[in-house]
């Protein structure tokens, strides 16, 4: 007998027994006393480790590896190896299989000297992942040799707070946290779809929200524009906008921009802006957003609405490409190279819109800014989707790339600014 | 044969207000043209002397026309034409 099971009361310790002596069921079957240096010693056997240069060595040639740090997170904090997971080692069973799925990806477990990363090797190896290493010395020894190494951004502890439910997903992290914080996303229209796109941007933690507007806020727009409030009709509308929006997030810069989106200020509005999401309600300025995009190398999430009908897309010009790591599109003239004459075209103050529909088609524009900033999942480049509110139907349409394309085609013939009132005027 | 062809909220009016419509045709040009047969006006909205309108585009199942064959686009049994007109609002 020996182990915890000596162990029931407190100030009962057994004499001559060392705390350390813990009960082990190890993978040699059946139950044995072991003692903490059995134990380690055990686990290194059976636990591949691979040394800091290799580990280095994988980093720099690009391999896919996880690399998985066990420590604290305050440990985390201070420093870790480029790209490096953080998984401290006593929530490893519990959140493994939600940060890594795959039980055959490769695995590089370190923490500050080797020891943890080994135990935390084994325990990994028991939950059934194959290819699971163990780096030897670990993370104090790394920044002694002056290996590359990464600080997470810093993050204040309410902010930790308040993103928490993000922070708790892989695919965001405190790093992407950061990111976010980080990021600048210009809202065409604080209308139907800039209401909600803007309200969960700015939830989200979207650093710096930019609002084009020249209006002001009128009773028949609270129908659906959720933004603003009875109390503020008259205000401008993205006066009301930046009270919604500060009172929900004080994390955010919001900028409001009294103006209509014109070809003589569209170079500084998009400014350094990161992406632009479009929620105008009319053609001249969703043909001169999409030039612009071209132009000056911006993603545009378009959307857009008519009576119970939507349609949203991502435009990434190859001029955007290289910055989000994607591939680039087709863009707005691709799709539709000429507006309709203005007697073919109704706007929803002439034929109506069901309130809810913006609301759809903004979330989903706000969803698609938000992995593009983040660098995550599949944008809907050169995919429309179509949502019909009656028939409760989403489908998805395939959109090319025009070669012939006036302004991102081969051979581009509109190179500048056009007179976009005079295009959409034809009829 | 009959081929299923969704109508946007913008032509509604043209269809007695059915979402859905069929008409018969080997492409898709022949399909408008029966399309007009039964819904005047419709072919006008959709087409011109160049082809269809560049503010339309027409689908077969995920393709747009404009990318296939345009109105020479063959249909066959099962296909489905959507019709996704520009819109703007917002």
């Amino acid at each position: 007998m020996s182990g915890l099971s000596g162990v029931k009361t407190p100030g009962k310790w057994p004499v001559a027994r060392t705390p350390l002596e813990i009960r082990y069921n190890g993978c040699n079957g059946g139950t044995m006393a072991t003692t903490y240096t059995d134990l380690i010693a055990g686990v290194r056997k059976r636990t591949k480790e691979v040394t800091l240069d290799e580990v280095k060595r994988r980093l720099e040639a690009k391999e896919p590896y996880v690399l998985l740090d066990v420590r604290e997170k305050d440990e985390f904090r201070a420093g870790y190896i480029p790209g490096a997971i953080s998984l401290p080692r006593g929530f490893l069973e519990i959140q493994v299989e939600q940060k890594l799925p795959d039980k055959n990806v490769k695995i590089v477990a370190y923490c500050a000297g080797g020891t943890r990363s080994a135990l935390a090797a084994a325990t990994l190896a028991e939950l059934g992942y194959t290819n699971v290493e163990t780096a030897n010395p670990g993370f104090v020894r790394w920044k002694d040799l002056g290996y590359p190494q990464e600080k997470p951004p810093e993050l204040t502890d309410a902010q930790r707070d308040r993103y928490s439910r993000h922070i708790l997903l892989p695919e965001v992290g405190e790093v992407g946290q950061s990111k976010l914080l980080q990021s600048k996303v210009l809202l065409i229209g604080a209308g139907g779809l800039g209401s909600p796109a803007a309200l969960y941007l700015a939830a989200a933690g979207v650093g710096t929200l930019g609002l084009v507007d020249a209006d002001v806020v009128d009773a028949s727009n609270l129908q659906r524009q959720i933004l603003h409030a009875t109390s503020r009709v008259g205000a401008f509308k993205v006066d009301s906008a930046e009270k919604t929006l500060r009172d929900l997030n004080p994390d955010v810069k919001v900028i409001g921009y009294k103006e209509r989106l014109l070809s003589d200020n569209v170079d500084r509005l998009f400014g350094d802006y990161d992406v632009i999401v479009d929620g105008t309600d009319n053609f001249p300025t969703r043909y001169l957003v999409n030039d612009a995009s071209v132009f000056l190398g911006k993603p545009v999430v378009h959307g857009s609405i008519f009576r119970f009908d939507g349609q949203v897309t991502t435009f990434l010009p190859e001029s955007a490409a290289k910055k989000f790591g994607v591939a680039s599109g087709p863009c707005y003239r691709c799709l539709y190279p000429e507006p309709p004459p203005p007697h073919l075209a109704p706007s929803c103050q002439e034929a109506g819109v069901l309130g809810i529909l913006p609301g759809i088609i903004g979330v989903v524009q706000a969803t698609e800014a938000i992995k593009l900033l983040l660098g995550q999942g599949e944008p809907l480049i050169g995919r429309l989707l179509t949502y019909d509110s009656l028939k409760m139907k989403f489908r998805e349409l395939r959109l090319r790339k025009d070669p012939g394309c006036p302004v991102c085609g081969k051979n581009p013939t509109i190179t500048s600014y056009i007179d976009y009132e005079g295009f959409c005027a034809i009829g | 044969m009959a081929t299923k062809v969704r109508i946007p909220a913008s032509l509604r009016t043209l269809t007695g207000g059915k979402d859905e419509v069929t008409a018969a045709g080997d492409t898709v040009g022949a399909l408008i043209e029966d399309l007009e047969k039964n819904h005047p006006g419709i072919k006008d909205r959709l087409v011109d002397e160049k082809g269809v309108r560049r503010f339309v585009n027409l689908y077969v199942g995920e393709e747009d026309v404009r990318f296939l064959d345009g109105l020479g686009t063959p249909l066959k049994a099962g296909d489905e034409i959507s019709i996704v007109p520009a819109i703007a609002g917002g």
